[in-house]
């Protein structure tokens, strides 16, 4: 696969189809790619990677490379189309100048995943089937490739591109039964003080990085009111609890019907705070409240949260009689 | 030189904690290290360095520094700052402790003084731990870092089945005095510095260059093309300044609570789009601009004030958290290149 894109970047610059390529960068080890633009074939040649370390989701980058002059090539994999088609129903990807090359993925590594698992000092990784070969430091060692991924991939919700002009490799299927929602439950069964506790533990280590903001293809405000000094709520650091708790709920609110469940939020905290969970609340409720829906899936739905009708379930009413959902 | 049986370090820990505040490794609900303060029955991270570097005991992300209360037209002034005690700071890695003399020039020897870091740096004993384990992230050799002889108040090696102690100083002397520790031959942990270097001898960023960078060299990299390039996929976040050891920029602001106002400083980002704003605007307007201060700042604008010295030590955190695997070493690599 990794040879076949390379291909098609080069194809597609040469054949003047696309002016740019946006792709992963070669980095300094064999896992740390770096989204990056590509203008020439050569830069193709030299630096262009597609592996299983190609994480970053593309597609919040498009907001500005579509922006330009020319037309840009993007290689998605499936997570990223459903940011690229979220992102053009809110009108903020241009996409005529967009030419979306769609990547089949089977999930992608993560170096916290592997460094989790105890290896270290990892010099070089040989995928062999459903195995990880390893080089390190301190000698080989080997590990399965599901151990290497991250939480995103193994609970994916769907394998398929939604969005492409062309598509590389067997588009996938969308995966119902990843049980994306089991931590979820698991947290809303445990009693109010429980539940607090967990997010305290959790959100008092928050550095206010902004890395989950500023990675989020939802999160894509020109100005965030939290960098706004005359907003009266702007914080560069929590000045206290109430601010590390207030931060990531307004935004979870702010994303709520929009977020797409890619990921990167989780994949980008320096803390490891499992963001993700509080996305997958909002995305478990709406879709109990007021139908299953999936923000990114299509271009006609409407999202529940700017859908209004007069049967719609009134969530307080509901909690209020216990929880009943019927 | 001193010697403990590892088996026997929570007795030690148990010692320390009775007569000051204790911060240890311990791994948190992230499943990363952290520095905690230690209590019964926490055990000590065997992870390669925290999560967040050391800088944080000394120079905390948030701290009060004044209070107001408002009353009327009345404004009375509170002081801010808590009482300090002195504390124990135990298993800093040999880059986390050249850290602290990169932030002491700063802070510390420089005049006026910042009080709030130099009371917090007289107060604490460092207890240094050698690295037994390097990861492929480390390059703390290209700052001349020796992983085998971590500085500090107290070093301490890993051998076999015991723990090797050196005081350093007359504060790390007084630590180790009255704690239940055995004697031990001078060359004691040579076994374990030599294992160390066996392995630094393999990182593969040992021989990062850095002999184009340093004092003198703003004309040189300022206007570089490359920094379009390095900082285009940048996304703005500060992950890089706050897990870095060195990064010691900060901000001053109010958190206004009508009656009640509380004046604190708080870590500040170059990386954010507020940064050193001014009333005539900002005068690094895009991400470009932002990006360039932070590396100019580590290996040149840095070493133009301190004899050389950079402002990186090599810990790998940067590498291991951007977002989008942009950093130092890249930086260095990609600029570098182009003055040969």
């Amino acid at each position: 696969m990794q040879g076949q894109i390379k291909e098609k970047a080069i194809a597609l610059l040469r054949s003047g189809a696309a002016d740019r390529v946006l792709g992963w960068k070669l980095g300094e080890f064999f896992y740390d790619l770096t989204p990056a633009v590509f203008r020439t074939p050569e830069e193709v040649e030299r630096d262009f990677v597609f592996s299983v370390f190609s994480g970053p989701n593309l597609s919040k980058y498009l907001i500005e490379e579509s922006k330009k002059e020319g037309r840009v090539a993007a290689f998605l994999k499936p997570c990223d189309s459903y940011s690229f088609v979220q992102l053009q129903k809110e009108h903020r990807i241009a996409r005529e100048n967009v030419y979306a090359v769609g990547v089949a993925c089977d999930g992608m590594c993560d170096m916290k995943s592997i460094r989790a698992h105890g290896v270290k000092g990892v010099l070089s990784a040989r995928q062999e089937g459903d195995k990880l070969l390893l080089e390190t430091l301190y000698g080989p060692a080997e590990m399965d490739k599901r151990d290497a991924l991250p939480e995103r991939c193994l609970h994916c919700k769907s394998k398929k591109v939604v969005d492409f002009d062309e598509m590389m490799g067997e588009n996938g299927t969308e995966c119902p039964d990843c049980g994306r929602f089991d931590e979820v439950e698991r947290l809303e069964a445990l009693s109010a003080q429980e539940r607090f506790d967990f997010w305290r533990g959790h959100f008092s280590r928050c550095i206010r990085c902004n890395a989950c903001r500023n990675v989020c293809p939802a999160c894509s405000c020109v100005k965030c009111v939290f960098d706004n000094p005359d907003s009266g709520v702007a914080q560069k650091a929590a000045a206290s609890d109430f601010e590390e708790n207030n931060f990531h709920i307004i935004r979870a609110y702010h994303v709520a019907g929009r977020c797409t469940d890619c990921g990167e939020c989780s994949r980008v905290c320096p803390e490891s705070i499992p963001l993700h969970l509080l996305n997958r609340k909002f995305i478990k409720d709406m879709n109990e409240l007021y139908g299953a829906y999936q923000a990114g899936a299509d271009f006609d739905s409407c999202p529940p949260i700017m859908d209004f009708r007069q049967d719609d379930a009134e969530p307080s009413v509901i909690y209020a009689r216990g929880g009943d959902r019927a | 030189m001193k010697k403990l049986l590892k088996t026997d370090l929570d007795t030690l820990f148990q010692a320390i904690a009775s007569r000051q505040t204790l911060y240890i490794p311990v791994e948190d609900a992230g499943k990363q290290a952290a520095f905690i303060p230690y209590a019964p029955g926490l055990v000590m991270s065997t992870a390669l360095n925290t999560a967040r570097s050391a800088k944080d005991l000394f120079f905390p992300q948030v701290e009060s520094l004044v209070n107001f209360r408002m009353d009327g037209k009345h404004i009375e002034i509170v002081s801010a700052e808590a009482e300090a005690k002195p504390f124990v700071l135990f298993g800093v890695r040999a880059c986390d402790a050249r850290s602290f003399d990169i932030l002491d020039r700063v802070f510390y020897d420089a005049e006026p003084q910042d009080t709030f870091y130099a009371r917090r740096r007289d107060l604490g004993t460092v207890v240094t731990l050698a690295c037994s384990a390097p990861e492929e992230t480390c390059f703390c050799t290209a700052f001349g870092i020796d992983p085998a002889e971590p500085a500090g108040d107290v070093s301490v090696w890993e051998s076999g089945d015991s723990c090797l102690f050196r005081a350093n100083t007359e504060k790390g002397e007084a630590l180790l005095r009255d704690l239940p520790l055995e004697d031990a031959s001078d060359g004691a942990a040579d076994a374990a510095k030599d294992a160390i270097r066996k392995i630094t001898d393999l990182l593969p960023l040992k021989d990062l260059d850095l002999t184009p960078f340093g004092a003198g060299k703003t004309q040189t990299f300022f206007d570089d093309p490359a920094w379009a390039s390095l900082s285009e996929s940048c996304v703005g976040c500060g992950t890089c300044t706050f897990v870095c050891p060195t990064c010691q920029c900060f901000d001053i602001r109010d958190f206004d609570g009508g009656k009640e106002i509380r004046r604190y400083r708080c870590w500040d980002s170059c990386m954010y789009s507020d940064f050193t704003q001014m009333s005539a605007g900002q005068p690094r307007p895009t991400q470009k601009e932002r990006f360039r201060q932070r590396f100019m700042h580590k290996l040149v604008y840095y070493p133009d004030m301190h004899e050389g010295l950079f402002s990186c030590v090599g810990c790998g955190r940067c590498l291991q958290k951007c977002p989008i695997h942009m950093n130092i070493v890249k930086v260095i690599r990609t600029l570098g290149e182009e003055t040969k």
